[in-house]
């Protein structure tokens, strides 16, 4: 069944027949052919400011719905604006598609107007690209694009097309099968390693869940649940993995790393077993990997083989899609069980203790400013857990992660592994065209924000409400940090005076959006409701906060988990604890 | 550190010599040689890499090289299990004084003159690494002019071939590439 038409056209109906129903873009000279059929189509297409926006927001509209979100762009500059948005993807594991136009095939090669190698640039950071120079190959190209951004471990891809095969004529073939030699993605775990990780667990006495975004990815929390009550273990949930595992379940011990919980940092120190699920023993959950959980046994599991054993050896390899490792694991578990197993009490009493005394908290600022935890605590409390939460970069980042209350997966989006400022607006974007019956805050930092709230523009002018939430100290508020703790408070380059310039109320009005401010504790409720209960236009409050307060608990760059910090120079009392 | 021979079946399409060199620069993966030939398929070109590495991320530079879509297959070959050749062309000083004994050094080593004018010799040979060594620790005496050497190439000893084995088409049915709306 084949059709006559443009190469553009083949494109454009190449989209439709997998499925997208939104994308985010900005024409231009070499993508411009595309955009005539685009015009005609049912695919909604969102007109950003800027291409970056584009490729963050289709980021948080498929981290919210879990489809693969869809970016465009021309040539060149809107190419290499891409480039932010793809590196963000790969290392998150969103499936993404994006699509770039290129000069005309006989121009590539020459420094033509508007050329950029983005297929070269884009090698290291997608997990597969195409260069597209007859338009025959455009329906096969975009079908293999979408499969392989959307099995085995998500991830971007990016096609580029050449401006003259899209304007070709061609015939549109949708493809009915795709060849892929070389990518097989383990879906079903062995049946060897499940037999083999049941009896590691029957053995422990003290076993960790260690979760990640995997977790997420497979939409495995209903079996996670399952497993973890079966165990009894503690469960902690990564950066990537907040929401993976509701916050209020009595297993739940927080987030570990470096900004993580005392509770779930020593227990994944002091475990004998780390089940890890869909997690990829970052840097900044492992801090000085020599000294990271050393008397653990690892099962890892995950569906990238890659993973495995990459940072940490892992006792029992389990390669395979979460969702069905972990249905995999409970009837293996339970017959294991059935045979007996390690006494987890003693275990689970001081951990219990520990996470008792040390729960996340913040000294309220004496000189009665506006406490930037207190903020995120209020707006998580005000708005509840069905709404989706976006943060930037940075130590508002890290307090949402802390203080925001997760029950559901998928409401809570941020830039895990690349730590791209100026995250939080157009992902919060992308999130509310994915989910547009809930309510989306982006958390954002007032350096952040600067970076890419012209997305705002898009928002207001496309019917996106979503709410921002500035959390302005005035401040690259982390790096601040570190200069106060390592650079003896030396503050190179780190104020921002952004309770000055610009204002905030009058920048959010410009662009349509509602400006509120806010510097009194007293206030922040009236604020936050009055908020929440804007839906036909955008909000921005400016929340004026306490300058000087810092992210805990912290274990410093390259340094053990052991020597995490409660507060400035202050270790908890490890003494007082039976571990 | 220690040696090994990955043999590397790719799918013959453009840029995947980048993908490939690529992903060694930026895993910062030390590579001694690279191959690249056609084999017996149109469609697919293999690449005979040699590396240096700790032994217990061999299975790490395997498992990432994997992960290259166009990559189809990888196979460690043993020394022991595999004829392994390098090819050399050596340009030495030569002159009919010292003819004889540039030829009695030839003839130990198989090597073949592929050109010769009066003043130097342009000489072919083929081998593993320790035989080319050899030959170019023997050919010293008469002064090196020049030298080509390719990477290493190797194919695995006995009847099997790694593409018969790997080079199960398989086809995705594109309903399963479909989206589907995951939300729960």
């Amino acid at each position: 069944m084949s059709k006559k038409m443009s190469g553009a056209k083949s494109l454009v109906q190449s989209l439709e027949s997998a499925g997208v129903d939104v994308m985010f873009g900005i024409p231009g000279g070499a993508i411009l052919p595309a955009y005539d059929p685009i015009f005609d189509s049912s695919i909604r297409h969102i007109l950003v400011r800027h291409e970056q926006g584009a490729g963050h927001a289709a980021t948080g509209y498929a981290q919210v719905t879990g489809r693969v979100g869809v970016c465009i762009a021309t040539s060149g500059p809107g190419a290499t604006n891409l480039v932010t948005p793809l590196a963000d993807a790969a290392m998150d594991s969103v499936p993404m598609v994006a699509i770039t136009g290129q000069v005309p095939s006989a121009a590539i090669g020459t420094d033509a107007f508007q050329e950029a190698d983005i297929r070269g640039i884009t090698m290291p950071f997608t997990k597969h690209n195409y260069l597209i120079t007859d338009p025959q190959d455009i329906p096969r190209a975009i079908a293999e694009a979408f499969y392989l951004a959307s099995s085995g471990r998500p991830g971007p891809v990016l096609v580029d097309i050449a401006k003259d095969a899209l304007q070709k004529e061609t015939d549109f073939v949708w493809p009915s099968q795709l060849s892929l030699p070389g990518y097989h993605p383990q879906i079903e775990p062995t049946s060897q390693a499940i037999k083999d990780a049941a009896a590691l667990i029957a053995q422990s006495s003290k076993p960790v869940f260690y979760v990640g975004g995997g977790v997420i990815k497979s939409n495995a929390s209903k079996e996670l649940m399952q497993l973890a009550e079966l165990v009894g273990a503690p469960v902690v949930t990564t950066l990537m993995a907040l929401g993976s595992f509701p916050d209020s379940h009595p297993q739940h011990y927080g987030m570990p790393g470096m900004h993580g919980t005392v509770g779930a940092v020593t227990a994944l120190q002091k475990a004998d077993l780390l089940i890890a699920l869909g997690a990829r023993f970052d840097d900044r959950v492992t801090g000085k990997l020599s000294t990271f959980a050393v008397n653990a046994k690892v099962i890892h599991a995950d569906i990238d083989p890659a993973e495995i054993g990459k940072n940490r050896f892992a006792d029992v390899p389990v390669v395979g899609d979460l969702k069905h490792t972990i249905a995999a694991l409970i009837p293996a578990v339970k017959a294991e069980f059935a045979k007996g197993r390690a006494d987890l009490a003693p275990w689970l009493a001081s951990m219990n203790k520990l996470r008792a005394t040390y729960p996340l908290g913040y000294d309220t600022p004496k000189d009665g400013s506006l406490s930037p935890q207190y903020v995120i605590e209020r707006i998580s409390a005000l708005t509840g857990p069905e709404a989706i939460y976006v943060a930037g970069v940075g130590q508002h980042q890290m307090w949402a992660a802390q203080f925001v209350k997760y029950e559901n997966p998928r409401t809570w989006l941020n830039s895990g592994g690349l730590g791209t400022m100026g995250y939080a607006v157009p992902a919060a974007m992308g999130a509310k065209v994915g989910a547009p019956d809930k309510i989306v805050w982006a958390i954002d930092g007032d350096g952040c924000f600067q970076m890419t709230n012209q997305e705002l523009v898009t928002c207001a002018l496309n019917n996106i409400p979503i709410k921002v939430a500035i959390i302005n100290n005035e401040s690259l508020g982390m790096v601040r940090q570190w200069q106060t703790l390592f650079y003896e408070g030396r503050y190179s380059n780190t104020s921002l005076e952004s309770k000055r310039i610009p204002d905030f109320v009058k920048l959010a009005d410009a662009m349509g959006c509602v400006g509120l401010t806010c510097d009194r504790p007293e206030d922040v409720d009236a604020i936050i409701k009055q908020a929440n209960s804007i839906n036909d236009q955008p909000v921005v409050v400016d929340f004026r906060v306490f300058r000087d307060a810092m992210v805990w608990p912290m274990v410093a760059a390259g340094t053990s988990n052991d020597d995490i910090k409660i507060a400035r120079e202050m270790a908890p009392d490890w003494d007082s604890q039976e571990l | 550190m220690s040696t090994h021979t990955l043999s590397v079946l790719v799918e013959n399409s453009p840029g995947v010599l980048a993908r490939v060199a690529g992903l060694f620069s930026r895993r910062a993966y030390n590579i001694d040689s690279l191959a690249v030939g056609p084999t017996e398929n149109p469609d697919i070109s293999r690449m005979t890499i040699v590396i240096n590495v700790e032994s217990h991320s061999l299975e790490q530079v395997i498992r990432q090289l994997d992960k290259l879509v166009n990559v189809i297959h990888i196979a460690e070959l043993k020394l022991d299990d595999s004829i392994q050749a390098e090819l050399l062309l050596v340009k030495i000083s030569a002159t009919s004084k010292n003819r004889f004994d540039v030829d009695a050094v030839l003839e130990t080593y198989g090597a073949v003159i592929v050109d010769e004018d009066s003043e130097s010799l342009t000489i072919e040979a083929t081998g593993d690494a320790a035989k080319i060594s050899d030959l170019l620790n023997a050919l010293e005496r008469f002064g090196i002019r020049e030298l080509a050497q390719s990477g290493l190439v190797a194919i695995e000893r006995g009847s099997g071939s790694l593409a018969d084995r790997t080079l199960s088409t398989q086809s995705i049915p594109t309903a399963d590439s479909g989206q589907a709306d995951y939300q729960n």
